[in-house]
């Protein structure tokens, strides 16, 4: 029963994320990578990786999802173009290859019981993983500040360097301008 | 051969993880290759998590999926930044226009 439920859980995610690979626009590819997310979610907690799961179903069903609806409403849709760079035959070829290879080194998987007792996240990620901690909260800090860095508008570079004093002459010149032209007029 | 339940996971990260790859493959829009990207991260996501199982020691296997996960994610956020930045700059998000590279 177990194997059915894993069996299901596979095909599901792995039908969303097909229908987000093919999906002409981009809306839709992103609701079925939020499919594929909810169907991870779900295979990592019958694993029994429950921290993972949560992880996983807030960051990957949730906080990507809403970023890339963000960047669709700031940036539009473009007109998907569906001829892909190497042809479509090579590319299946290499896949099924690269498929092939890894059911042949790895499948089926060897179980190894361990015979030391089970060993909490938390002791593993605060112990024996702590450089592991600090990657991350590096990687955090270095990924805000490269949005911030990214995504801030800066101002025109002529406005911006561009002294008090000479703006004022281009009104007085403008003004004189103005003046020049309606005694012309007269 | 029986299917035990940890080769079913196996087998169904086999499938996300060739899908994933092909999408790479054959994509070409910037944003639509980030997506496919979080496809092939999560399929590498269940990988870790099924070999810390097989291997007794759970743990480790989340630990690792865990730093693979907010990794990815800055890689997601940066990557959409440029893609906005991009198609501000250039009007487009076709790989094949915005190269400048010639061969």
């Amino acid at each position: 029963m177990e194997t059915v439920d894993y069996i299901l859980l596979g095909l599901g995610s792995a039908f969303c994320a097909y229908r987000a690979m093919i999906s002409k626009h981009l809306l839709p590819s992103t609701l079925y990578l939020a499919g594929v997310s909810a169907l991870v979610t779900v295979t990592l907690y019958l694993l029994g990786a429950y921290e993972v799961a949560v992880i996983e179903l807030s960051v990957g069903a949730g906080l990507v999802t809403v970023l890339l609806v963000y960047v669709l409403s700031v940036i539009g849709e473009d007109v998907f173009d569906p001829t892909s760079i190497i042809p479509k035959p090579l590319a299946f070829l290499l896949v099924a290859g690269i498929g092939g290879l890894v059911i042949w080194m790895a499948y089926p998987l060897t179980i190894h019981p361990n015979t030391n007792g089970e060993v909490l996240l938390a002791e593993v990620l605060w112990k024996q993983r702590a450089l592991d901690v600090w990657v991350q909260v590096a990687l955090i800090f270095s990924g805000v500040m490269g949005v911030l860095g990214l995504l801030s508008e800066k101002a025109h570079p002529q406005e911006q360097e561009m002294p008090v004093h000479e703006i004022h002459a281009i009104h007085d010149e403008h003004a004189v301008a103005v003046q020049i032209e309606k005694e012309i007029h007269a | 051969m029986t299917l035990t339940p940890l080769n079913a996971v196996f087998l169904g990260v086999i499938l996300l993880l060739v899908i994933g790859f092909y999408g790479l493959l054959i994509t070409r829009n910037l944003i639509k290759i980030v997506l496919v990207l979080q496809i092939l991260v999560k399929a590498v996501v269940v990988a870790l998590v099924l070999a810390g199982k097989a291997s007794g020691n759970l743990g480790l296997g989340q630990s690792l999926a865990a730093t693979v996960i907010v990794a990815d994610t800055i890689v997601a956020v940066v990557a959409l930044a440029l893609a906005v930045q991009v198609r501000r700059r250039v009007g487009t998000l076709d790989l094949a226009k915005i190269s400048t590279l010639r061969g």
